[in-house]
């Protein structure tokens, strides 16, 4: 590709970063030392240079890690060595939350006010941090440190909370739980991280639980304690099993995904098992963002190795080589976690050539998200990986058949993945026996807001939602409930008449709700309801990709009508807004390209249809 | 051999009447045949379908939601709807959605649909004035207050002597990026950049086109659906008053520069040439041309006037 590139070269420090990620450059075409005696006759590019692009993501973090932001030089450099034109290079920095295009203070703390948060105080923290350090976005006086308002980072269950990104020689990062605003200035100010990872596991030790039975037991940086608590035991057996079988155990097991969709697994597994055309890639969608939910991230972080065991058995049942763990920026030490796992399981033959020297071959890859909520839509996931803006693709065709790199993939969730290993152990049919005829095995609910115990939970599929809330202690202090929010920003509200409902596929959806990720937010009656709605709509918004027009600008209207009708200065009357409500809701679920916006104005319609919180209108 | 290359044929039902079309058609142009009419706004026949704008939107039997007509593929035994009320609904508020937010004064297709769908804009709320637009970071917004329609209003850019960018006409259709990039010109220099409402059509760091990557071939200006790239030439007569296409003529030609020949459509108002196009169904250039076709025709004005001789 015949790239305009600028003359100013990147700072060594840039090129550093970059060079750490991509090696040395090989030629004076690329960045590196013109050598007179070869590069005026060889140059390497085209196709070969091309197929580097998915190295585009990782190099970005490099300098954003390094420098705190990505100058126009150092942006210039990677597109030197990827062959990426600046324009569009430019276009995938501006599409990510956690990569800055301008100079910042190289310590920046990111502040959750999503609705957990919210519940728990981020508002008053957030004033408090304008007033000591300045305005979100700007340096404090000293320069050094600066804050930002982040969506849902993830740690609902340690609300109020925050993350400080400090980037230099030795990055770090350190996140905040139960915070005061004052906490995030010590740490901003602090140099190095206090390395504790909070952990808030209130089932720890239940020897009834699958999912999470070694969360909280098992020690997560070891390997051969993962092995001393019935590690690689599922995949042992599933190597003697093989392939088809291992598929035909899922199928049976009728297990449905985890991370909102609930797409039958065996038919996704038995499809590109079966597909012509290789290779075969694997994913794990480990971007986990939906507001609220924090289930995927303490399975990582506390029990890593058996994330990656399933992986390990779901690309030998699809005759995957290369899995890819995509995990959301957000999450350092779940990552950190990961990546240690990963080497030792290198280390020990469990990954690699030759797994638990079987003859079978498999790699887990790390990728980095960077801040993007729709990333977590399969096909957006997908062109982040290959270093692309995460916009959704338009299906058909399916990753099934055209997913990663244009070839056959599956991509499942975390928390889906995990539940393979019981299922090889014990039996598909095993596994169906658990929960409901619609809804097999357990679940894992992440209980957050106005509850006595918040935290992750595991229970079969069929426990009613008064069940789960008493198990999380009910609502704290003794207040009386408002309202749940079922299922995230995405999901539904559910009033306290609905707590009889069973917590399945087939039992939310008689109530016009659905599990989503699992997501159990509780609000009691001190909860201001309309601050979390309009926070929903502002969530939407903020997340929106910009590709298709009902999302792009939908969300926008959205927004704008949703605080008309929630302070009654309404344009028209009441029921003409109430009409065009209706019409944005429709044209979101019916015509935009992914399931983001499709169920972008769900909980807010719940919302509106069962929690009074309209003012009666004044047209202004 | 033959038997391997027969076009093979599908059918379907759309609207109620059985079609037969050959495999590979997509369902716009399976209704385009049908002589049934199907808004598009980013999509052009000479460009890889996006399906962004979703104002082409049919009901596809057994799909839970709409399917874009301009990329979907028809395929046997699909059951399409092309004017049921989820269809009329949906294209109507993607309508009044980029009307809302966009100036379309100068997207010729635009008001027909406006009228064919009883799109009413205004009930979005009057539109909020502009701003600059070029650095917005992503992540948290101000909370609107409802009172305005928040809108993509900027201030022109004037930046090189041959084309400009008006991006408050634009409805980020991608059809720029997609002729600048593997659809025509392979030049890059623009692509969509920030997310969301704030998504807009950039070069790196929003550099001046005379700093980027630009050859000016035009072929932006060619596939842009509302008047968003414009000829200074059109522009500069635009802002004294003067543009008036009743009094174009339009003109085929060749191209006089290279072998290739590529026919040029030379707009001519006052006996000036104002602006340069090309027709899509070109068979060499399928309407794309290049810096010189497009801007180079200068030098015919330059003649001396025999009747002031």
């Amino acid at each position: 590709m015949d790239l305009r590139l600028r003359a100013t070269p990147p700072h060594a420090t840039e090129r550093a970063a970059v060079d750490a990620v991509l090696g040395p450059p090989e030629s004076g075409w690329v960045g590196g030392v013109r050598r007179s005696e070869s590069d005026g006759h060889v140059a390497r590019g085209g196709h070969d240079m091309r197929t580097r692009r998915h190295l585009l993501l990782p190099a970005l973090h490099a300098v954003q890690d390094r420098l705190g932001w990505i100058s126009p030089e150092a942006l210039n450099y990677i597109c030197q060595r990827l062959d990426i034109p600046p324009a569009e290079a430019y276009g995938v920095v501006s599409f990510y939350a956690l990569l800055s295009l301008s100079p910042q203070p190289p310590v920046v703390a990111h502040v959750c006010d999503d609705l957990a948060c919210l519940t728990k105080g981020a508002g008053a923290i957030c004033a408090e941090l304008e007033r000591t350090i300045g305005p979100a976005g700007t340096p404090s006086a000293d320069s050094r440190v600066t804050w930002h308002r982040s969506p849902c980072l993830g740690l609902c269950e340690q609300a109020p909370a925050a993350l400080i990104l400090a980037a230099g020689d030795s990055p770090h990062t350190q996140t905040l739980s139960s915070i005061r605003a004052a906490d995030v200035v010590t740490a901003l100010r602090s140099d190095h991280a206090a390395e504790t990872i909070p952990m808030i596991l209130p089932q720890a030790g239940d020897t009834g639980l699958r999912l999470l039975r070694r969360v909280g037991v098992v020690d997560p940086t070891s390997l051969d304690s993962y092995r001393a608590h019935g590690g690689y035991t599922a995949l042992r057996r599933a190597l003697e099993l093989g392939p088809s079988r291992v598929i035909r155990e899922v199928t049976d097991s009728k297990l449905l995904g985890r991370g909102g969709a609930a797409f039958p697994m065996g038919r996704k597994w038995e499809a590109v098992a079966q597909a012509a055309i290789h290779p075969h890639y694997l994913i794990c969608n480990a971007d986990e963002s939906e507001p609220g939910t924090f289930k995927d991230r303490i399975l990582m972080e506390e029990d890593p190795f058996a994330l990656l065991e399933a992986m390990t058995i779901a690309g030998f049942a699809t005759d995957c080589q290369q899995g890819y763990l995509y995990i959301r920026g957000e999450y350092p030490h779940a990552r950190e976690r990961l990546a240690g796992a990963i080497a030792q399981a290198h280390a020990r033959g469990f990954l690699g050539e030759n797994v638990m020297g079987h003859g079978f071959r498999f790699d887990i890859e790390l990728r980095r998200g960077a801040g993007a909520y729709i990333c977590g839509e399969e096909t957006a996931l997908m062109n982040s990986i290959e270093g692309y803006r995460g916009e959704p693709r338009n299906k058909p065709p399916f990753p099934v058949q055209v997913g990663l790199f244009g070839k056959p993939t599956v991509i499942n969730n975390v928390e889906t993945l995990v539940n393979v290993l019981d299922i090889v152990l014990h039996g598909g049919l095993a596994f169906a026996a658990i929960g409901t005829p619609g809804s097999t095995g357990p679940k894992l609910f992440c209980v957050s807001g106005c509850v006595t115990r918040p935290g992750l939970y595991e229970v079969p599929f069929g426990v009613t939602l008064r069940e789960l809330l008493a198990l999380a202690g009910g609502v704290r202090d003794g207040g009386s409930l408002q309202a749940v929010l079922l299922g995230g920003a995405a999901g539904s509200f559910v009033t306290p008449d609905q707590l009889d409902t069973p917590l399945t596929f087939e039992g939310t959806r008689t109530i016009g709700a659905s599990l989503g990720s699992g997501v159990v937010m509780v609000f009691d009656d001190t909860v201001d309801l309309k601050a979390i709605v309009l926070r929903i709509a502002a969530f939407f918004r903020d997340e929106s990709c910009g590709q298709c027009v009902p999302c792009r600008v939908g969300t926008v209207r959205q927004q704008e009508q949703l605080q008309r009708l929630l302070t009654g200065h309404t344009l028209s009357t009441l029921p003409e807004e109430l009409t065009l409500r209706a019409d944005i809701g429709q044209v979101m679920r019916d015509a935009s390209i992914c399931g983001l916006v499709q169920t972008a104005a769900s909980a807010i319609e719940s919302a509106l249809a069962k929690l009074q919180l309209l003012t009666p209108s004044r047209v202004s | 051999m033959t038997e391997a290359s027969a076009v093979r044929f599908i059918e379907l039902t759309i609207d109620g009447q059985s079609v037969r079309v050959p495999e590979g058609t997509t369902l716009l142009e399976a209704c385009r045949g049908q002589g049934i009419a199907t808004p598009t706004l980013c999509y052009l026949e000479n460009l890889t379908p996006v399906n962004v704008c979703r104002v082409c939107v049919v009901e596809l039997e057994g799909s839970r939601t709409l399917v874009p007509a301009c990329s979907r593929r028809a395929e046997t035994g699909m059951v399409v709807h092309t004017d049921s009320d989820r269809v009329r609904l949906s294209r109507r508020m993607v309508l009044e959605f980029l009307a809302s937010s966009v100036d379309l004064s100068l997207a010729p297709a635009v008001g027909e649909y406006l009228r064919r769908y009883n799109a009413h804009p205004e009930r979005l709320g009057p539109p909020a004035a502009g701003s600059e637009r070029d650095f917005r970071p992503v992540g948290h917004h101000h909370q609107p207050d409802g009172t305005t329609a928040e809108t993509v209003a900027q201030p022109v850019k004037v930046d090189n002597e041959l084309y400009i960018r008006d991006y408050s006409r634009c409805i980020l259709c991608y059809k720029c990026v997609e002729a600048c990039g593997v659809d025509a010109q392979n030049t890059f220099a623009i692509a969509v950049a920030g997310r969301g409402f704030d998504a807009r059509i950039s070069t790196e760091f929003a550099v001046p086109l005379p700093e980027s990557a630009c050859v000016y071939c035009g072929n932006c200006i060619g596939v842009c659906p509302t008047g968003a790239l414009m000829f200074s030439s059109e522009y500069e007569l635009r802002q004294t008053g003067a543009w008036d296409e009743a009094k174009q003529a339009q003109t085929d030609t060749i191209c006089p520069y290279c072998g290739v020949g590529c026919t040029l459509t030379l707009h001519v108002q006052d006996n000036q040439i104002v602006k340069v196009t090309s027709p899509l169904d070109h068979d060499v250039g399928h309407g794309h041309l290049c810096v010189k076709g497009r801007f180079g025709w200068q030098f015919v004005q330059n003649r001396t006037d025999p009747a002031k001789e």
